[in-house]
This record gives C-alpha cells, sequence and structure tokens, in this order.
C-alpha cells in the first residue's frame, strides 16, 4: 500500500464578479492523481499557477478541496473528523518556502520548535524541552541558541527551524512547499543534504514541490510535473529527464539555463494548440506516463 | 585594445560597520560586451551597481575608488550632470518590476516619461515612441497596451516594460539586476532572449548581475565573481566555469544542482 494516495483531487476557486456577472470559476487543481511510496522522495514540480502548491496544501487540509480522495495509509483523511484531522497532521508535516514569514518573530526559536509538542499535549516539560534540544542537534542547530528569536538566525538557520518544528511530532510524510527556493545556492546544497540525510535516519517520505527542476532531478526519485492544475507528465526522473515527452515538459526543460556556454541550447516554445489539455495519461515507457 | 566604456577602480563602500561592503573592487565593461557579476545575497554585487549610478541610501557611502564612464568619474560629477547620466547613458533593469513601476501610472506613459525627462523627445512624439518600444520587446498589441496599468500585465510583460523603459534613450550600458529571478524558468528564458537580441540590435554593453551560474553561462562574455564583498575572481566566462581558480568559485559552481 502506498503511504499517500491522491485520487482525482479537485479544487475550483470561485471568485464573485458582482450581481450581474456570473463567478468565474480558477480550476487550480483539476484532477489530479498520484501515489507516494513509503520512502519516497517525490518531486512535484511545475510554474507558478501551475496548481502544485495548491495540491500540497490539500493533501493536509490546509485548503479543502472540491471534490476528490486523499488517502494517507489507506484511509481518506477528507472524511476526518476535525479531531481525527488533527491526529492525522502529526503524520502529515509542512515545511514552507519563507524561512522569514513563517516563523513567528516575537516566539523564541525553542518555543516555536517546541509549540506542536504543546499542542498536542505531548510530554511533561522537561521531556518536551529534552526533545527541542534533540531536534535541534539533529538540524544541525546549536542547542545553546534555543532563546534566541529568528531575526537573530540566517535564512539557511531558519529554515533548519522550520524543518526541527516540523520534526517535531515524528512525522511520515514531510510536505517540502519550495522549501529551499529562497535560500542561497551553497546554503540550498546544504539544506538540501539536511533533509536526505533526514530521510535515511528517521525514515521519512517527502513530497518536494519545488520549481527548480535542476534541483528536483538530482534528489526526487520520481517527478510529476504540473501545468495548469494537471500532471501533464510523471515519471521515474531519470526517464523524465533523458525521454521529456508532453510539449509542456520539453517547454519547460529547454528553458533551463545550462552551465556550458558552447553547450547545446535549443529553446523549445510551447505551443497551447499542439497538446490535448484533457488528455489523461498514458503509459509511454516503463514508470513513465504523459498526457498525450 | 579597445577602451573600456566602464571602469570601476578599487571601489569600497561602507555602511558604517567595521568591515566595507564592497572592499577594493575593480572591473571594467567593454562597449557591446556582457560582463556577469554573480554572487550570493549580502555578497555586495547589488551595492556596487547602485554605487556607480550613485544610489546608494544613507548610511552607504562610497569611501574610495573611481568610476570611469566615456571619460568621466561619474562619483566626481555634480548631482545634476549625474541625472544626466542617470537612465539617459546607463540604465538600470531591477528585479522587481512590479515594484520598480509606477502602480497609478500608464505603462505607456512611465515610458513616455522616460523620453521627456531627458528632453529626448516632446509628450506627443513620446507617446508614439512608447508605442514602439513596447513594440521592440515583443510586447503584442502594443499600441493598446500602452494604455495598460502594471497590474494588468503578467509578471515577464512588467519585466519587458522595464526593458522598454532602460532602453528608452538608447543607453550604451544597461545594468541589470536580478532581472529574472522572481520569473518563472520559461518566462526567463524569454525575457534573457529578449535580451541578447535587443543588444545586438542596439550594442549594448550589459552588467548583468545574478547569483546564477547558469543565467551567466547563457549570457555573459567574462564573468567577475563577489564573495563577502571582494571579487575572488574574474575572467572570461568559459575559463572560470572550466577551470576556476577560486576556491570560492568552485564551491559555488558545485553548488548548483545537477552539476556534475
Amino acid at each position: 500500500m502506498p503511504l499517500l494516495e491522491v485520487r482525482h483531487l479537485v479544487k475550483h476557486f470561485v471568485r464573485s464578479q458582482g450581481l450581474l456577472r456570473p463567478p468565474s470559476v480558477v480550476r487550480a487543481v483539476d484532477d489530479v492523481s498520484f501515489t507516494i511510496d513509503e520512502g519516497e522522495m517525490f518531486g512535484l514540480v511545475g510554474e507558478s499557477g501551475s496548481g502544485k502548491s495548491t495540491t500540497g496544501r490539500c493533501i493536509l487540509r490546509l485548503i479543502e478541496p472540491t471534490s476528490g480522495e486523499v488517502l494517507f495509509r489507506g484511509e481518506n483523511v477528507l472524511h476526518f473528523t476535525r479531531q481525527r484531522m488533527r491526529m492525522a497532521r502529526r503524520d502529515m508535516q509542512i515545511v514552507f518556502q519563507d524561512p522569514y514569514s513563517s516563523l513567528n518573530p516575537r516566539m523564541r526559536v525553542g518555543d516555536i520548535v517546541e509549540e506542536p509538542l504543546v499542542i498536542h499535549d505531548l510530554g511533561s516539560k522537561t521531556e518536551r524541552r529534552a526533545r527541542v534540544a534533540e531536534l535541534f542537534q539533529l538540524v544541525g542547530l546549536e542547542p545553546g541558541h534555543i532563546t534566541r528569536y529568528p531575526h537573530e538566525f540566517s535564512g539557511g538557520q531558519r529554515q533548519r527551524i522550520g524543518i526541527a518544528r516540523a520534526l517535531a511530532l515524528n512525522p511520515a510524510l514531510i510536505i517540502a512547499d519550495e522549501a529551499v527556493s529562497a535560500l542561497d545556492v551553497s546554503i540550498q546544497a546544504q539544506v538540501v543534504a539536511l533533509l536526505m540525510g533526514l530521510k535515511e535516519r528517521l525514515k521519512l517520505t517527502y513530497l518536494f514541490i519545488a520549481h527548480d527542476l535542476r534541483l528536483v532531478e538530482h534528489i526526487c526519485g520520481r517527478v510529476a510535473v504540473m501545468y495548469m492544475g494537471k500532471i501533464v507528465e510523471l515519471g521515474t526522473a531519470q526517464a523524465l529527464f533523458s525521454r521529456p515527452t508532453h510539449p509542456y515538459t520539453k517547454a519547460l526543460l529547454s528553458a533551463i539555463p545550462v552551465l556550458d556556454p558552447d553547450g547545446p541550447r535549443q529553446r523549445i516554445e510551447l505551443n497551447p494548440a499542439s497538446f490535448e489539455r484533457e488528455a489523461p495519461l498514458k503509459e509511454i515507457g516503463a514508470h513513465h506516463w504523459a498526457a498525450v | 585594445m579597445t577602451e573600456p566604456l566602464l571602469d570601476v577602480q578599487r571601489l569600497t563602500v561602507t555602511f558604517g560597520g567595521p568591515t566595507p561592503a564592497v572592499d577594493d573592487v575593480s572591473f571594467f565593461v567593454l562597449p557591446g560586451e556582457t560582463l556577469g557579476l554573480v554572487g550570493e545575497s549580502g555578497s555586495g554585487k547589488s551595492v556596487t551597481a547602485f554605487s556607480i549610478l550613485r544610489l546608494l541610501q544613507p548610511p552607504g557611502r562610497i569611501s574610495d575608488g573611481r568610476v570611469i564612464f566615456e571619460g568621466r568619474d561619474l562619483l566626481a560629477l555634480p548631482e545634476r550632470e549625474m541625472r544626466a547620466v542617470r537612465g539617459a547613458r546607463i540604465s538600470l533593469i531591477f528585479q522587481e518590476p512590479m515594484t520598480a513601476l509606477n502602480p497609478v501610472m500608464r505603462v505607456g506613459d512611465q515610458i513616455a516619461e522616460a523620453l521627456t525627462v531627458h528632453g529626448k523627445a516632446t509628450r506627443g512624439d513620446a507617446r508614439a515612441r512608447a508605442a514602439e518600444l513596447l513594440d521592440a520587446v515583443r510586447i503584442p498589441d502594443a499600441a493598446r497596451r500602452v494604455r495598460d496599468y502594471p497590474h494588468q500585465l503578467s509578471g515577464g510583460m512588467r519585466q519587458r516594460v522595464m526593458v522598454a523603459i532602460a532602453l528608452a534613450c538608447r543607453p550604451p550600458l544597461v545594468i541589470a539586476d536580478e532581472p529574472t529571478t522572481a520569473l518563472d524558468v520559461t518566462i526567463q528564458a524569454q525575457v534573457l532572449e529578449l535580451l541578447r537580441e535587443l543588444k545586438e540590435r542596439y550594442n549594448l554593453a550589459l552588467l548583468l548581475i545574478t547569483h546564477d551560474f547558469g543565467v551567466i553561462a547563457e549570457m555573459a562574455d567574462r564573468v567577475a565573481v563577489m564573495f563577502k564583498g571582494r571579487l575572488v575572481e574574474q575572467g572570461p566566462v568559459r575559463e572560470v566555469l572550466r577551470h576556476p581558480a577560486h576556491e570560492y568559485t568552485r564551491s559555488l559552481l558545485a553548488a548548483v544542482p545537477g552539476m556534475r
């Protein structure tokens, strides 16, 4: 059984346009299905507005999906009661992109990391403190710094604080929503190394949401490409990057700057008329699907 | 050898702290060439750009150095003459088109303003030139788009408007500070392509500031690497990418995902 299975997930945002005009509907997530196995690093890529973050948030019900199913260990979390959902969130945590706005500036970082334990009423005060110190060590932060405030840390360190908070409840699944996108490349490399190390040590499963294809190719086992609310291609990173098949994937890959000034540079422009938007995913190779 | 268009000599900028933000930095840009200035946040690359145009905000202060442009030291010019340089001889493209553009002014008027301020056109002519410029930066239906406000345009379109404003007076040098960082990769590719094209057409020199070595590899003739306020390495882009001499350049290249 996969750890996470998303079936026909749909999220429509409806915007009223006044009394006389019909409301407009944005199909942010439009019939998205995929599975993630235990221990996998699954990449969800796409450009802004493709629906990748909305998908991540719908899985945690931070945004209520319009329809579909989200099975976590075989149970549909969309049917959970509030209380049950709160328990489920122990197992599913999210790390956000912006380490500046996602940490409360008026809380000490030790309290930020401890907060999930307090909310779920786990352990005594001393046990929680010990756990926070352990978490700090785990993500490479100085345990002596727990009484400091977020502004005293650099972007990379703040992201480590966000990761420590996400790990506090021993989750099985981490949704990393552009978790390293705002960081400088050298810091990004360190935080990625941390995430990979934690994956092995703690047997974590990741849904890694990102727009940086170079990074995703490097670290994810399987990758799904989203375009305008739909998954247009899905496969092992190896298959998808060596044999991109959907016109959008091809355009996206060809747009990545290459480090070789003499390297081949063939920009492929996306021609929206070259594919059928409603085409279902079709198996086109071993572990490789495309909506063509 | 060709005379440099811009020659920055031993530039030092302090913000009142013990270590200068820009420390003894020297580089030059030849007419028509692209120099990539690469470094991570806080390395001093944007401060360098702002210093060249003398747009530094206090407590930032240029404590030493010279900025020779078209034979004159910009740091020694009276402010009035400096204003004639900004926009007309050297223009600047920012990372965030939404904050750099005036939200309550039609984009055509913003382009026209760049022309009239420098006496390059009368108000009437400027209108027509604005539409031409929007067309030159490949905005479809330019004649109608001049009447749009920035919020009516997509991120990529706004950045094209910024490019149009920067090019309005046909400056010989354009400084682009992370011009595509806020854009999606497909839009970034289009804007870079546009810059390359316009550079050819108008024989522009480009000082391209970025943290992305991929962008440098695609665009630059030469590259200068900044680290903690200092220039640690500079040279032809092929040379630096293939045989990085400085430890920091090597680590920066190694950190680029997918670099093998």
